[in-house]
């Protein structure tokens, strides 16, 4: 009995959850307009990193202080699975704040926008939005969102200093890259960081060589989607998988790779201690926090594929702002999207948390001093030839458990052959709720 | 009192026959307003969830909206590549702690009710890991076990043993969060013990120590098939928290490393993390008749031979 409970339990919670979010909103929202007079009060629901709500609180006063009669409160939700449940639920009660930010790309697809959101296709201030984000808040014709926060990369960062003291130049082949990693190993230095503690840290090989895919096979993502393209079968893409067992094998991991956590990883990498780190650059903003000294000493490359005429970027692309239909101020949550799409926007990012990476709002430049790793980063963002969205962002098919795949794939628990067959099939649970045709 | 008892009045008695005939028609002495309050909380909380997760187990869910589509998430849970290492591994973790904890407790128990000095104190001390949050638990041991900084190994190589990667080494990971589970838990199993023991008349020791046994032969003679009901009690109840076990190991290695100490309850917990509603409240139909099935005869098994004895 207690175990047939247990799930029902878990749906009050959500419900119990909910109700009081919703309550708390509501008051939010009766508490402006009560305000009376020309003033009004809108809310903005963000996630809780330190990163965002920094740079929420900013734009939020730097836009009372453009336009004085509309007062901006920041409300924060989790992140993670619970962030995703309370946007689930405050969008289909009705009960969502003026405006919300969320993931694009796939994720997006997962609230359903045609039926929950306000389409913002046709308003003048989409003409600042660059067109390669576009794509990633668009359901069926319409746009829905603007960026918020900066582009970034999945790729490897590295310790320049390490690379300087061996004499190395930066790989732009899979095997210039293994060599480069044995002659640090010989110099006594872990070649290759792995926090398999922290177990989404370990999918970078598979997710931030998809550029490599997309460059040897263009049409992946668009037969990934339809259920013609498999990770196991696509000589391509099987790649990132055999690159992680080559890798384990050869022994380049830290000797704690099992054991250590994505912030001791980012400490191996600061210190030299060990060199390569396959991660997001969203990495950056806490490598500046907890060792700014030392931010100057990380670089980026890209995850070197086959082929070094065609090395290019994965790359990360930003949440949206959308403005859900339950909203009551239109007027003011477009007014406040369009500042965000703005140079004034970015202006205030950059002024509360610095750049990590390229705006995707036309007309905003990165001051001049951005940390080396995103100067590594910008020819990259400027040449769409050398760069490709992360597959999440091109297809809405994205297993859950990807992250424990990797994390065997480098553990030597499991083949790279079997890995990508097993991710095929976690891939479609996610494709047959989704309803995606070719998948049922 | 005794007069009343002896000669009862004859309206009481005629009152007392009404009474019983209205018992045995099953007409309860309470009016039915009086169950109502319960019998929402009972409806509201128990029975309409419990029939709404047998209804959704039959649909694909996404909180919002759903699709009918019959056995599909059975189906699709049985092929589930993790759920065979799952079921395995929940098999083997409900063994290992109920096993352990009848063993320890069992001893723990015979030490408990010795003659031993601070006895009081020292029956609190073994039940105090039971009254621990279970996060907390797995947290702390998390550190202790950490294969190279963690003061588990730091102590073994202290000796000159190089201990095991405990929660990182796939062939460690759930027989070390087994462990801890044990040392958990075996506080509650020490507790019903002391309690069976206790309540074993003193004369058949007295009477085998007459007739020359040693401590031994009283132990498997006298105490352990006497404790029996404390034995029904601490297996059925290990074997359930063993079965549905899921926050400890939750909290120790999330089912890693990569799937290596996945249980049933874990692999259940990820799908609904992935937003696969349906799907996991078809998991947990599953589990629930699963642990019905081996729970419902065991305890009939073992407490047969209660009676027969």
């Amino acid at each position: 009995m207690t175990t047939s409970r247990r799930r029902p339990w878990g749906s009050l919670t959500v419900g119990v959850t909910a109700l009081a979010v919703a309550l708390t909103g509501c008051a939010g929202g009766s508490g402006g307009s009560a305000g009376g007079g020309e003033s009004k009060t809108i809310t903005w629901l963000v996630d809780n990193t330190e990163n965002t709500v920094t740079y929420a609180e900013q734009i939020a006063k730097d836009f009372n202080a453009a336009n004085p009669n509309i007062t901006v409160e920041v409300e924060t939700r989790p992140q993670g699975g619970e962030g995703d449940n309370i946007v689930k639920t405050r969008l289909s009660t009705g009960d969502m704040a003026d405006l919300f930010s969320y993931n694009s790309g796939s994720l997006f697809h997962q609230i359903s926008p045609e039926q929950n959101l306000v389409p913002v296709t046709s308003e003048p201030y989409m003409a600042n939005v660059s067109e390669s984000f576009k794509p990633v808040v668009t359901a069926g014709k319409e746009v829905y969102g603007v960026p918020v926060g900066t582009g970034n990369a999945g790729a490897v960062l590295y310790n320049k200093k390490v690379y300087e003291k061996l004499g190395l130049s930066v790989p732009k082949t899979w095997s210039e890259f293994m060599a480069n990693s044995r002659k640090i190993k010989d110099a006594g230095i872990a070649p290759i960081i792995q926090t398999y503690q922290t177990t989404w840290t370990s999918q970078l090989f598979v997710l931030g060589d998809f550029a490599n895919v997309a460059a040897a096979s263009p049409g992946f993502a668009t037969d990934y989607t339809a259920n013609k393209a498999k990770y196991a079968t696509d000589s391509a893409a099987i790649k990132g998988f055999e690159h992680q067992e080559e890798a384990a094998k050869a022994g380049l991991f830290n000797e704690d790779f099992a054991s250590a956590t994505y912030a001791q990883g980012l400490e191996k990498l600061a210190n030299g201690e060990g060199a390569q780190y396959p991660i997001l650059s969203f990495a950056l903003p806490e490598i500046k926090v907890t060792f700014p000294d030392k931010l100057n000493d990380i670089g980026l490359f890209p995850l070197p594929g086959e082929d070094a005429s065609k090395n290019a970027l994965t790359v990360w692309l930003p949440g949206g702002v959308y403005i859900p239909k339950s909203t009551k101020n239109l007027e003011e949550a477009k007014k406040f999207q369009a500042f965000i799409a703005s140079k004034a926007g970015c202006d205030s990012q950059t002024k509360a948390v610095g750049a990590n990476g390229p705006y995707l709002v036309k007309g905003c430049d990165l001051p001049a001093d951005v940390p080396t790793a995103v100067k590594d980063m910008l020819p990259y963002f400027e040449d769409e030839s050398r760069n490709s969205p992360a597959l999440e962002y091109l297809s809405p098919v994205k297993g859950p458990a990807l992250e424990q795949i990797t994390v065997e794939v480098g553990s030597g628990i499991r083949s790279a052959k079997d890995a990508a067959a097993l991710y095929d099939e976690d891939v479609t649970k996610q494709a047959k709720q989704l309803n995606l045709p070719g998948w049922n | 009192m005794t007069l009343k008892t002896a000669a009862p009045a004859p309206a009481a008695v005629a009152r007392r026959a009404e009474h019983q005939a209205r018992r045995r028609k099953g007409k309860s002495p309470y009016p039915y307003w009086f169950y109502l309050p319960a019998a929402v909380v009972y409806t509201a909380l128990f029975l309409v969830p419990t029939f709404a997760s047998f209804f959704f187990s039959f649909t694909r869910w996404t909180l919002t909206d759903f699709t009918f589509i019959g056995l599909d998430n059975f189906v699709q849970f049985f092929q589930e590549p993790a759920l065979l290492k799952g079921l395995t591994n929940t098999f083997i973790y409900g063994a290992v702690t109920s096993t352990l904890k009848v063993a320890l407790g069992m001893l723990l128990a015979v030490l408990l009710t010795s003659r031993i000095i601070a006895r009081g104190y020292l029956r609190s001390v073994i039940f105090f890991p039971v009254l621990l949050s279970s996060i907390g638990v797995g947290i702390v041991f998390t550190v202790l076990m950490d294969p190279s900084k963690g003061m588990i190994n730091e102590a073994l190589a202290a000796v000159g043993i190089e201990g095991p990667a405990w929660l990182v080494d796939p062939a460690w990971a759930l027989l070390s969060v087994a462990m801890v589970d044990v040392w958990k838990g075996v506080g509650l199993a020490t507790v019903i013990y002391i309690a069976g023991i206790v309540s074993i008349p003193q004369e058949y020791f007295e009477a085998a120590k007459m007739d020359g046994a040693s401590s031994v032969k009283c132990f498997f003679n006298i105490t352990l098939p006497l404790a029996r009901p404390a034995t029904a009690t601490v297996i059925i109840l290990s074997l359930i928290g063993g079965l549905r076990s899921f926050d400890l190991i939750w909290a120790m290695t999330k089912g890693g490393p990569g799937f290596t100490s996945d249980v049933i309850a874990s692999v259940i917990f990820k799908q609904y993390q992935a937003g696969f509603y349906g799907l996991s409240t078809a998991g947990n139909v599953v589990l629930f008749l699963i642990v019905t099935a081996i729970i419902l005869p065991l305890s009939m098994f073992l407490n047969r031979k209660e009676v027969e004895q």
